[in-house]
């Protein structure tokens, strides 16, 4: 490789995907995907069961043919590349899976082996790490699911990787096991190891990621960092009024103000930026209508998670504009 | 770096830690020996075979009757039993993904898979013929054999002869692991596999009885298996063995390329 190659290889960010298409004969799983992951990313990858999350993850690694569109890892595309646009690339697409018949250790040993270089000399620290020392050398087919993951995770090290993706690597885990898979990732990027980690929780990763994407129906929906994402909801307001049957009335007249619904007795929730506010209640003013009580509720990540991947049909088309 | 012979290492060190690979190996060391057997116990022989009448007179004529006893389904069946599942089996433990996403390109675990394969049934026709060889000495003697032509055959030229048969039967074997190849590579099915490939060798033989196919017979693969005879008829008549070798190629390549570009293209969406 001469220096301009490697001076561009160095430059160029650890995942770049554009247009991402995979279709499925009339089923369009994945739908035209960008994603870009720079360099030290805690990168989130959220999205509900079905979204495509896995699809693209698998064409990231070159193990299924994209019907359009480009992946470039390291500047590299393992369609085209094969084996070498993997360089400082490992991880796993859903469940992690080995040789059943064989023993954690043998089942390293034949990755490593795969893997070319000193990647062997690296199984003890990486069965030490995810705490599988003692069990080496039973046979993979009596593992928990736990176990595998975690053997997954020391398979993945082997690679000592500038670019781990892992795909829903808590599923499955008891709390604590849970607990140790998120300290883990957590060290590891913080040795600087870029991470991509998929979930359909975004409580799983909200306190890992620095960067999220959300996909739905094979799209995604909001690309950005986890402040963005708060900042994409408008507050969500309850207001207690003399007449909330009018109130509803005088709601629907401004633009801004959406989600209005009557929430018991003389209440009623809606979401609107602070501008809104400020209208609606002179509006209310001037219709007679007097404000008994005003506040704003607190919205959670989870709650505008929950609000993109299960809005249905227009409900989302606001955000889509908010994030282009 | 790693390359083809990293994974052909690791396959063999996997068929050493498979049961599999022992079912096949028994059946082909157990056939011999119940043959021998059942020889020691009474005075006939198999008359209608070639060699037939003189598995009791030399021990050397008692491989090349178990290999026409086998040629036909034994010996395919324990080729595809390997070959069949050497990819499907990687569908099944979802394994694949794990493979596919080290330093290694899809070619270089295809080479290593079809490496193998025949390694396999190369080392299952060795154990059948050694199996025989020292069972059949044992029972009948390290004694010379009469060619097909009538001539008298030395035992040690026998003995070079038998083992030049098996190995001349690995030519259309291989046409076997080709066929296994593929059907494992667009199966994804191990069962499915190798009873596909058993059934296709097994269907060619209908070239022998369909009218209007004879005259094709001598060009499919059942017709091969016994191209080692040529070996045994003084001069030596190279005529079947040379058409083994371009009759199996013709099974053999195509088969070989179809498996290798589905490898290669496929998607891995399972595991």
């Amino acid at each position: 490789m001469n220096a301009d190659a490697g001076g561009a290889a160095a430059a160029a960010p650890p995942i770049r995907v554009r247009g991402l298409i995979k279709r499925y004969g009339r089923i369009t799983a994945v739908d035209g995907i960008d994603v870009s992951v720079g360099p030290g990313d805690v990168y989130g990858f959220l999205g509900p069961n079905g979204a495509g999350k896995t699809t693209t993850l698998r064409m990231m690694l070159g193990l299924i043919r994209p019907d359009g569109g480009t992946v470039e890892l390291f500047g590299r595309d393992p369609l085209i590349e094969g084996a070498r646009a993997l360089a400082g690339v490992a991880g796993f697409v859903e469940a992690p899976q080995f040789y059943p018949y064989l023993s954690a250790r043998t089942n390293l040993e034949l990755l490593a082996a795969y893997d070319g270089g000193d990647a062997a000399s690296g199984i003890d620290a990486a069965l030490a790490t995810v705490e599988l020392t003692d069990r080496a050398r039973d046979r993979v087919g009596g593992y928990s699911h736990g176990m595998r993951q975690r053997l997954g995770i020391a398979a993945a090290l082997l690679r000592r990787p500038r670019l781990l993706l892992l795909d829903e690597p808590a599923t499955g885990l008891d709390p604590a096991g849970m607990r140790d898979m998120r300290d883990l990732i957590r060290r590891l990027a913080g040795e600087g190891i870029t991470v991509v980690l998929s979930s359909h929780l975004l409580v799983e990763v909200d306190d890992l990621c620095n960067r999220v994407a959300i996909v739905l129906r094979g799209r995604v929906v909001y690309e950005g960092s986890l402040a963005g994402l708060r900042a994409t909801g408008d507050p969500e307001y309850h207001l207690r009024t003399s007449d909330p049957q009018a109130t509803v009335a005088v709601c629907d007249r401004i633009d801004g103000i959406q989600d209005v619904r009557r929430a018991g007795g003389d209440g009623v929730l809606l979401r609107a930026a602070e501008s809104d506010i400020a209208a609606l209640s002179l509006a209310l003013g001037s219709a007679g209508i007097a404000i008994l009580e005003l506040h704003s509720q607190q919205v959670t990540l989870e709650d505008i998670f929950l609000r993109l991947t299960e809005g249905e049909g227009p409900a989302t088309e606001p955000v889509l504009e908010a994030v282009s | 770096m790693p390359s083809s012979l990293t994974v052909y290492r690791w396959e063999l060190r996997k068929l050493i830690a498979q049961k599999r690979t022992y079912l096949g190996l028994a059946v082909v060391a157990l056939i011999p020996l119940a043959f021998v057997i059942a020889l020691t116990l009474r005075r006939g022989g198999p008359n209608d075979v070639a060699f037939g009448d003189y598995v009791h007179q030399s021990g050397l004529a008692i491989p090349l009757v178990i290999l026409i006893f086998s040629a036909n389904f034994i010996l395919p069946l324990v080729t595809a039993l390997v070959a069949g599942d050497i990819v499907a089996n990687e569908d099944h433990n979802g394994t694949l993904k794990t493979i596919l996403t080290r330093s290694l390109d899809r070619r270089q675990i295809f080479t290593g898979k079809v490496l193998a394969a025949v390694t396999y049934a190369a080392v299952a026709l060795i154990v059948m013929c050694t199996v025989a060889t020292v069972a059949g000495t044992i029972a009948s003697g390290f004694n010379p054999i009469v060619s097909l032509s009538g001539t008298r055959v030395s035992a040690a030229s026998a003995l070079g002869l038998v083992y030049l048969s098996f190995a001349v039967y690995l030519v259309p074997t291989l046409a076997i692991v080709a066929i296994g190849l593929l059907l494992s590579a667009t199966t994804r099915n191990s069962a499915a596999a190798v009873v596909g490939t058993v059934m296709f060798v097994l269907l060619l033989n209908l070239f022998d009885v369909v009218p209007g196919l004879q005259g094709l017979a001598p060009y499919v693969l059942p017709h091969q298996y016994d191209a080692w005879m040529g070996f045994l008829r003084s001069p030596i008549d190279w005529s079947p063995i040379l058409r083994a070798i371009w009759v199996s190629a013709m099974f053999a390549v195509p088969s070989a390329l179809a498996g290798y570009v589905v490898f290669m293209r496929r998607d891995v969406a399972g595991g």
